[in-house]
């Protein structure tokens, strides 16, 4: 039974996922390649790096200063749209928020909802437009509905990979409507979004951690 | 691909290193971000130019007199972290306020809209002005989803004469974005580039195949043709770009051809000498011409026609000197 990570076990969580992000960086790249620039894989593996270094050195007090840890630094040091994207996913649901010592289904569930609002709000996409919001959103209403039932931490992340990774599958069917896939018009049916393809990872790895691991 | 590098993260870096080892003498690069400044600080309003890296000598070179004050550099292909925007910012600004200016490609917005909003916190004025000549990147009634690409350069050039002869902000702004709503750029591609550090190149074509409107970061263009001599690779390529604005018989152009990196100064040469002889027989006549590389994509074959439409008020800025390593022009 995997209810939930203390801050120390958070920490070590984010850095399994982030040494997962580092090693797809070639897939991320051959994705984004097909219908963009090529720089996806690039830029979170400098992101995530970043991240982790900040990770292994730093001090943490609660959970929502290693959120915010991971997604101010992919913020500033990632660049490209990326960086405001991802970085958001990860700082933007626990600004002011209270201060977190357990993370479990629900607190996670809440974060998650509050960031997509976020990253909605400043990269203004929804479902369909060929972004990580194709797999983000779905994710995030698992982690919403695994809330609502009392799951388990194991169970909502296993949950959110599903649709995740459903999501990155479904994006392959998308027009881009943001970001340089967007003058590709139908050329882009087909590819999946590099962008939906990282956050399925992301769910991935942290649930691969959490089975691993869990507490 | 064979590339001069230490390490793929440390491109960045060395560059701009490397840069102020030839150019210190004028410029400064700031601490702990990649962003190049002038060193002489004037009591006007501050041109900030920006974006991804590998496009050089786009945008580290086009800092200077009658140009840019700073430029702020992402990684390879990777708009600047807001944190690069707002120290070259901080480092530039002279209470006069600042003016953006940088290609509209979605990662440069989210991080300059950013830095904006962090500047303003810090009490600095910003303005924006997003470049869109790549005629290419989505149809006209659709502009403001336009690219930037070598076009850059023009409005780098009228906004950066603005600012040096005193102008306010507003009046730099406007001057901008008339210098972009007068521009337009159409290009090919023929090979691609390949990111530093990257196995396999951005895009592939095939050996007798090349790209029309393909964007500087390989981005798919608009159809593929078979490579023909280069004076019909030139005609379709304006009769596309002079249908856009339009461009009409009477108009006086300021003209780029632009190389993308590989394609030698002999062809940019033979293409512009096409374009000369199209405009001429469209009764356009051409002010000034610039052949050479400005805005590239690391190795890619390839390259762009950019025009700038002149009136009265855009030929006296361009005509004010500018200098800068790798752009130059006299007071005429």
């Amino acid at each position: 039974m995997t209810s939930s990570l203390n801050v120390e076990q958070t920490r070590d969580m984010f850095l399994y996922t982030g040494e997962q992000m580092i090693k797809s960086k070639p897939y991320l790249t051959e994705l984004d390649s097909a219908i963009g620039d090529g720089d996806h894989g690039v830029g979170m593996e400098v992101g995530f790096a970043n991240a982790n270094e900040k990770l292994r050195n730093g001090t943490f007090a609660s959970i929502n200063d290693i959120f915010k840890t991971v997604g101010m630094t992919m913020i500033s040091t990632m660049g490209g749209a990326s960086g405001i994207i991802f970085g958001t996913m990860f700082a933007g649901g626990i600004k002011g928020m209270e201060p977190l010592t357990r993370l479990d289904a629900g607190s996670l569930a809440e974060i998650m909802e509050r960031a997509l609002a976020a990253v909605k709000e400043r990269g203004k996409a929804d479902v369909g437009d060929k972004t990580m919001i194709d797999a983000f959103e779905p994710a995030v209403r698992a982690l919403k509905e695994s809330a609502a039932r009392s799951d388990d931490l194991l169970e909502a992340l296993r949950r959110a990979e599903e649709e995740a990774a459903r999501g990155a599958e479904n994006s392959k069917g998308y027009e881009a409507k943001f970001g340089r896939a967007k003058t590709l018009g139908a050329r882009a049916i087909g590819h999946p979004d590099a962008g939906a393809v990282s956050v399925s990872i992301i769910f991935r790895s942290m649930r691969e951690w959490v089975e691993r691991h869990g507490a | 691909m064979k590339k001069l590098i230490n390490q793929p993260e440390h491109v960045v870096r060395e560059m701009i290193e490397g840069f102020i080892a030839a150019y210190g003498r004028d410029y400064r690069m700031l601490e702990n971000v990649n962003g190049v400044v002038r060193k002489e600080k004037k009591d006007k309003v501050a041109i900030v130019i920006g974006g991804g890296s590998g496009h050089e000598p786009l945008f580290i070179g086009f800092v200077g007199e009658g140009m840019a004050d700073g430029a702020a550099m992402g990684n390879v292909f990777a708009a600047p972290p807001p944190d690069t925007v707002l120290a070259v910012t901080k480092a530039v600004d002279a209470g006069k306020g600042v003016l953006y200016l940088y290609g509209n490609y979605a990662g440069d917005v989210l991080n300059f809209d950013m830095a904006a909003e962090l500047a303003e916190m810090e009490g600095i004025e910003t303005r924006t002005v997003r470049i869109t000549d790549d005629v290419a990147s989505a149809p006209s009634d659709r502009i403001h989803d336009r690219r930037g690409i070598a076009g850059d350069v023009m409005v780098f050039k009228i906004a950066g004469a603005a600012a040096e002869a005193g102008l306010p902000l507003e009046e730099v702004e406007r001057l901008a974005r008339k210098a972009n709503d007068n521009t337009r750029s159409i290009g090919i591609a023929l090979t691609p580039g390949t990111l530093p550090g990257a196995d396999r190149p951005t895009f592939t074509l095939p050996d007798d195949e090349i790209e029309f409107g393909m964007g500087i970061h390989g981005e798919p263009g608009i159809r593929r043709e078979k490579l023909q001599p280069a004076d019909r690779l030139v005609d379709h390529m304006m009769d596309l770009l002079l249908a856009d604005l339009p461009f009409r018989a009477g108009d006086e152009v300021v003209v780029l051809i632009n190389g993308l990196g590989s394609t030698t100064l002999m062809e940019l040469l033979i293409v512009n000498r096409r374009v000369a002889q199209v405009l001429r027989d469209k009764g356009i006549s051409v002010y000034d011409t610039d052949v050479g590389s400005l805005c590239t994509t690391q190795e890619m074959g390839g390259m762009s026609i950019t025009l700038m439409r002149l009136d009265d008020e855009l030929k006296h800025f361009y005509d004010q000197p500018a200098y800068t390593p790798y752009y130059q022009k006299r007071k005429r």
